[in-house]
């Protein structure tokens, strides 16, 4: 094995699929739900939130023998917040018009129970590769559940794909749209994400029976 | 020697230097962006005024786009012909006036200071617009935007911003839909400046009736859309005097 042990590739891994932040620990859905109604958003949401996983995991992990058990969770706090505020301040500077989009949410990833789940379960008991390792999967199997969304959402509610009209003009009436087709509006409000996610949890479990919780 | 991670000395040092630490890399980063971003909030500002005279590149029913940023300067540079400061009914040319803080000059004006009243004069195919810029209260924090008027105090078009309100249902005052409503709306009734009322249950969901002063709320939105008939109202007033001066002519 070169660069990453075996161990090491399943700490990137194992959050992409099995287990997956968003469809089997169910954490961050609140984000999954309000930003996907198009793929633009979904992809810097899943790009910011690998940054401040991924960097704010190592520091927590350098600093977690000196941290004061106290106040950890404030310090844990601290860390996200500013990592936070240092992509909503590049993004204010070199996307503008998405830190719009963003502003709110950006402000929720303090929040994200994924990122204060990982401080709490992983960096705070291992080394910072590992740490690292850990934040960039969980980061990116977030991020992948949130693109497949965001994918599904834009594509039946506007007829877009990252802004191009990937279906025709509805208003020409040009492509699909000539056949008949429409968009469709539900997919553009939050409760379609839910549907999405829903049926990606469907077809996860019926593919991998051992996921199944029997009670 | 070990250090006592236990005693309540080292969680208060630690906490004082976590706390410099973090502010100086903060306070390097937003002084180091500082420009760009504040260049990226003028080209805004630019934007919304041309939006609001209906200088934008809308496509089809349900679109807002703005004149893209490397055409935004020389577009507002043709459109807007003057740039004022109201005073009273009066009113003298003012350099910029689109970089007028409303929120500053609303302080200032509870100190005492005379309060700067930005207005822009557009000319778009031989006719005139008058944008006036409004802020307010929405739910959850600021809401703001510009409403361009005629000289018969029609409004021609308005831009709404805000800065939380709640995704999919306040947050829709910038959405297509809530703002072509406002156009062909009078924000006069006989002689008084009333305004134009976000109103529920004004029997007219799709704004045929042109000379009722409302138009139809947003369900689940209903601060929101407050806030935004108060915005205008509070807004439209300080500029009555000199509004008057403008349909007095016309």
């Amino acid at each position: 094995m070169g660069l990453l042990t075996k161990k090491d590739a399943s700490l990137i891994l194992d959050p992409l699929a099995d287990n997956n932040p968003i469809t089997i620990q169910v954490l961050g859905i609140c984000s999954a739900l309000a930003i996907t109604a198009e793929l633009k958003a979904s992809i810097v949401m899943a790009i910011s939130v690998v940054f401040v996983l991924g960097v704010g995991n190592v520091v927590i992990s350098l600093m977690r023998n000196i941290i004061p058990s106290k106040i950890r969770i404030i310090v844990q706090l601290v860390v996200v917040a500013t990592l936070v505020i240092i992509v909503d301040q590049v993004l204010k500077a070199f996307a503008y018009e998405l830190s719009k989009t963003l502003a709110v949410f950006v402000g929720l990833i303090i929040t994200n129970c994924i990122i204060m789940g990982r401080f709490e379960a992983f960096a705070l008991g291992n080394g910072p590769w590992k740490s690292f390792l850990d934040g960039i999967g969980n980061a990116l199997g977030y991020g992948l559940i949130l693109i497949i969304v965001g994918f599904f959402r834009e594509l039946l509610g506007s007829g877009t794909l990252l802004g191009f009209k990937v279906l025709g003009d509805p208003v020409e009436k040009t492509g699909l749209y000539a056949t008949g087709y429409e968009n469709n509006g539900f997919m553009i409000i939050p409760p379609a994400a839910l549907i999405v996610v829903g049926i990606i949890i469907w077809v996860q479990r019926s593919r991998n029976k051992a996921l199944i919780e029997d009670n | 020697m070990a250090i006592n991670k236990d005693k309540n000395s080292y969680t208060v040092i630690f906490a004082a230097i976590m706390v410099v630490v973090v502010g100086s890399i903060l306070a390097f980063l937003a002084s180091g962006l500082k420009e760009r971003i504040s260049e990226n909030e003028r080209l805004e500002k630019q934007q919304n005024i041309l939006y609001a005279m209906g200088v934008h590149e809308n496509v089809d029913q349900g679109s807002v786009n703005f004149i893209p940023t490397d055409r935004v300067a020389e577009e507002f540079e043709k459109y807007i012909s003057e740039q004022l400061v109201v005073e009273g009914n009066t009113a003298k040319p003012y350099d910029e006036a689109y970089l007028i803080d409303l929120q500053k000059e609303e302080t200032l004006a509870k100190k005492g200071a005379t309060r700067k009243l930005p207005l822009f004069v557009g000319n778009k195919d031989g006719k005139k617009f008058y944008i006036i810029p409004m802020r307010g209260k929405g739910l959850w924090d600021a809401i703001w935007g510009f409403v361009a008027l005629d000289e018969s105090m029609t409004v021609q078009g308005v831009y709404f911003d805000h800065k939380g309100e709640t995704p999919g249902l306040g947050a829709n005052i910038k959405q297509r839909y809530f703002m072509d409503d406002f156009v062909g709306e009078s924000i006069l009734k006989g002689d008084a400046y009333v305004g134009v009322k976000v109103a529920k249950g004004n029997n007219d969901p799709v704004n045929k009736i042109k000379d009722d002063n409302e138009v139809d709320a947003m369900a689940g939105a209903t601060i929101t859309g407050d806030g935004i008939s108060a915005m205008i109202k509070k807004s439209l007033r300080m500029y009555k005097p000199y509004l008057e001066t403008i349909k007095s002519k016309s």
